[in-house]
């Protein structure tokens, strides 16, 4: 097994190369599931019987409240590479995570605000899960704030990593006393979702959204990718003869 | 030959021993070194804070103020009060803690004492150890002294009092480990408040959960252990890892 792929990926220009060739590939599929999912979520699939057509947002609410938690362990784990083995790329893909997840969280957010009228009679229920993605948009919200507050790019980078990696140790933590929390708040669940025994017709467009939205942040990170390179190696020679073709 | 044999694998094995023990003796000489210079750090820490009294009583004065806004602005029922009395101590200890967090890092970063930590050879870690220490001292154990006062002013019974200075004094030092590492980060930005408050905040959520929880148990006459445990779960887990990101980001400041 040798490791030169790996070395590569430590190489700004070897980088930009690869997020343009790549970039395509997540792209069309991504557009294709989406697409599908949205025909079958919003078209195939039959009304839900309690909820009738109010359900659907779940095809949006739900792949992107899976996306903001996996966009956070990305970054980490990016971040996290970048400081032990000082990898600058891995500065690029953690700093162009931040506004992708940040944007996945504020989308759960608003979709699960919009749900929550029609189904609890409230735009905003103190539930855990709702909860929890208010508090990530905050840990989003700080990680950017500690980028954009330090002007120096290498301390910002090194900074915002170690920031990342100590939230996510923090990360299931909050998750589960906010979830003790609300259990002993019993709030009177109007609709509490069991465990979902979702008919076929309905489980098939989730899934393909849920792969949809997985393979559109690849993408969109690889385009931010290919920004954050740029702007990161702006005096760098080799960047006037990528340029040109 | 075998004794030749025997004797050479017990010289062998001896050196064995006298170099482990060589080694070990170093890791000891180092360790004590590391905690006499913590102490040092810790006790000129709390030199200074003691020479300018001002900076120990603002976060209370601060905290006793917070904890007035809310008869003022809710109701002066007792019976109202006490309803909302742990959420209030607790935001009111959370927001004292991190007015305080400011002092923690500024001067020594301003008068260049941190770069001299982080030259003099010793493990930063243990410096980062003993600062974050001094400053539980100065603001967390007085803010767990204060709280009984507040407490009482929002009709806690005196019975409860034990309960609420312990809760705060264990969830206290979560809070000054945490914002540890926030104040590390953002050493060096300018205006940095409200930054500081967007980092330490959200991290700080399960303390504030826990304590209003151990408080209200309190308040009720009831068996705390469980959140008072949960909380000293989380000042166990912040003392073994928060000195050492704290360290790494003063060392990522200081470059």
């Amino acid at each position: 097994m040798t490791w030169t792929w790996f070395h590569r990926l430590g190489s700004p220009p070897y980088v930009y190369a690869l997020a343009a060739r790549l970039t395509p590939w997540f792209a069309w599929p991504a557009a294709l599931l989406i697409a599908g999912g949205l025909w079958g979520g919003l078209v195939l699939a039959p009304p839900d019987y309690q909820q009738g057509d109010g359900f659907r947002i779940v095809y949006v609410h739900a792949p992107s409240a899976w996306m903001s938690l996996m966009v956070y362990m990305t970054m980490a784990i990016a971040a996290a590479i970048a400081l032990i083995w000082r990898i600058k790329v891995g500065h690029a893909v953690a700093a162009a995570c931040a506004p992708i997840g940040a944007s996945f969280t504020f989308a759960a957010l608003v979709t699960g605000a919009l749900w929550g009228e029609p189904m609890w009679g409230t735009y905003w229920e103190w539930d855990p899960r709702l909860t929890s993605m208010l508090i990530l948009l905050f840990l989003y919200l700080g990680y950017m704030g500690l980028r954009a507050g330090l002007e120096d790019t290498q301390r910002a980078d090194r900074a915002s990593a170690l920031l990342a990696v100590a939230g996510s140790v923090n990360v299931p933590i909050i998750h589960y006393s906010v979830t003790w929390w609300n259990s002993l708040h019993q709030a009177p669940s109007v609709m509490r979702f069991g465990k979902p025994t979702m008919a076929l017709s309905m489980l098939v467009p989730l899934l393909m959204m849920l792969a949809g939205f997985t393979l559109y942040f690849v993408a969109l990170l690889l385009v931010r990718l290919r920004g954050e390179v740029l702007s990161r190696e702006r005096a760098a020679s080799w960047i006037p003869e990528v340029l040109k073709t | 030959m075998s004794s030749r044999v025997s004797s050479a694998t017990g010289s062998v094995a001896t050196r064995a021993a006298a170099e482990q023990g060589a080694a070990s003796a170093t890791v000891a000489a180092e360790t004590a070194a590391a905690l006499r210079a913590a102490r040092l750090a810790l006790l000129r820490d709390l030199q200074l804070a003691f020479r300018k009294r001002s900076q120990l009583v603002q976060p209370l004065a601060f905290f006793a103020l917070v904890t007035m806004l809310f008869p003022l602005a809710v109701s002066p029922e007792l019976s109202r009060l006490r309803a909302i009395a742990p959420g209030v101590l607790w935001v009111a200890a959370l927001l004292a803690s991190l007015l305080a967090l400011e002092f923690l890092f500024r001067d020594d970063a301003h008068d260049g004492t941190l770069e001299q930590y982080a030259l003099s050879g010793q493990s930063l870690t243990w410096l980062m150890f003993a600062k974050t220490a001094a400053h539980w001292l100065l603001t967390g154990v007085p803010l767990a002294l204060m709280a009984p006062l507040a407490a009482l002013s929002l009709g806690a019974s005196p019975a409860a009092l034990p309960g609420i200075v312990a809760s705060v004094t264990v969830g206290s030092v979560t809070l000054s480990l945490i914002g540890s590492i926030g104040a590390a980060l953002t050493l060096g930005i300018k205006r940095s408040g409200a930054l500081l408050s967007l980092l330490t905040l959200p991290l700080s959520l399960p303390v504030l959960i826990f304590g209003a929880r151990a408080t209200e148990l309190a308040m009720h006459g009831a068996p705390l252990a469980a959140p008072l445990e949960l909380l000293a779960a989380l000042a166990v887990l912040g003392v073994t890892l928060a000195p050492l990101a704290a360290a790494a980001a003063v060392r990522i400041s200081l470059e």
